[in-house]
């Protein structure tokens, strides 16, 4: 389960975040935006955040994942498309390759939510 | 009173990991060294593909590989036998290579050799067609292997992939024949996602589109060291 280590680079990368900050806030939440055209599974994810994060500078963080679709653009018909993940990425219409891809590659830490004591 | 604070982070959730495949690509750059991150499923030729590539490129070239592929000892030694530098690199049980544990085998390479005088270092990554996608590694190009045998929908079923490598090799074109598939269907798959990438059917056994591989190999060489190739390609 890969989730076990994308939860280590989320861990890693917060925490330069936090370690970066003046006063050091206590963490509440962290707001993540993840794309359906990424190697994340967000239930999975949940998981191994609530698992990894005890005894940790994150134990008891709320982790939210807001999902976005993969969203396609076609440049032949200048239209957007959906492509059907694990069956057909081109475009419905002209058959063209996805070349664009407009929604769904995202996998960032969209916010925190801190408070400060 | 509890007051909340929100800060707009907006950065990538493998900035860390990223930062790091910078850093690491720096260092290549500042050698010359070009550095190509292979990566498949289990068995789709990983290390025979890098056997062959060191038979034919060993004389020529100066290369070293960082060996991510540890289910089994006898990878890295296989490719001992061709006397150039195996940096085996403890993955643990790490289903893909970070640029963290690449970095410590671009320490090593440093430290036990002299790194100006390398010219490519293959990433063998672990054998997986999941996470190694995500994670880079410092790599100037990803190279994806998907062998015949595991069939032609795995384009469409692992898009992020194929959609992320530079250069696809269908692998073990030679057992083609015995199966129902045909290489064209997973080449047009694959190009559905990625109609950059650059496909090379091949077969370590027969040698059928190794020379094809080599070359392609030896376009993405940093120029500025090989002047002497570059005048002969």
């Amino acid at each position: 389960m890969h989730e076990t280590d994308m939860t280590k680079a989320l861990m890693m990368t917060v925490r330069d975040w936090w370690e970066s900050q003046e006063e050091t806030p206590k963490i509440e939440a962290v707001h993540l935006i993840v794309g359906a055209f990424t190697c994340v599974e967000p239930v999975s994810l949940e998981f191994a955040f609530t698992a990894q994060t005890q005894n940790t500078f994150l134990e008891g963080v709320k982790l939210n994942i807001k999902e976005t679709p993969l969203i396609a653009f076609c440049h032949s018909c200048q239209q957007e498309y959906k492509p059907e993940y694990g069956l057909q990425y081109s475009c419905p219409t002209c058959r063209s390759p996805m070349e664009d891809i407009r929604s769904g590659r995202e996998l960032k830490i969209d916010r925190i939510e801190y408070s400060l004591s | 009173m509890h007051q909340t604070f929100d800060a707009a982070l907006e950065i990538n959730l493998l900035h860390a990991n990223q930062a790091g495949a910078d850093r690491n690509r720096a260092h290549f750059d500042r050698w010359g060294i070009t550095c190509l991150n292979v990566m498949s499923s289990p068995g789709a030729g990983k290390t025979v593909l890098l056997e062959k590539t060191l038979a034919a490129l060993n004389k020529t070239l100066k290369i070293a590989i960082i060996e991510g592929d540890m289910t089994t000892e006898l990878d890295a030694d296989r490719l001992r036998k061709y006397g150039v530098p195996v940096i085996a690199i403890n993955t643990g049980r790490s289903c893909h290579l970070d640029s963290k544990m690449v970095s410590g085998g671009i320490h090593r390479l440093e430290h036990e050799y002299d790194p100006n005088e390398f010219d490519l270092v293959f990433v063998e990554n672990v054998g997986n067609l999941v996470c190694p996608a995500e994670f880079e590694v410092g790599e100037h190009q990803k190279v994806a292997l998907l062998s015949v045998t595991e069939g032609e929908d795995k384009p469409l079923k692992y898009p992020v992939m194929f959609r992320e490598a530079d250069c696809l090799l269908i692998t073990k074109t030679d057992l083609a024949p015995y199966l129902d598939i045909e290489i064209e269907r997973i080449e047009a798959n694959a190009r559905q996602i990625n109609p950059q990438v650059k496909i090379i059917p091949i077969s370590a056994k027969t040698g059928a589109g190794l020379e094809t591989w080599l070359n392609w190999v030896r376009s993405q060489l940093q120029n500025s060291k090989n002047p002497v190739l570059e005048l002969t390609r």
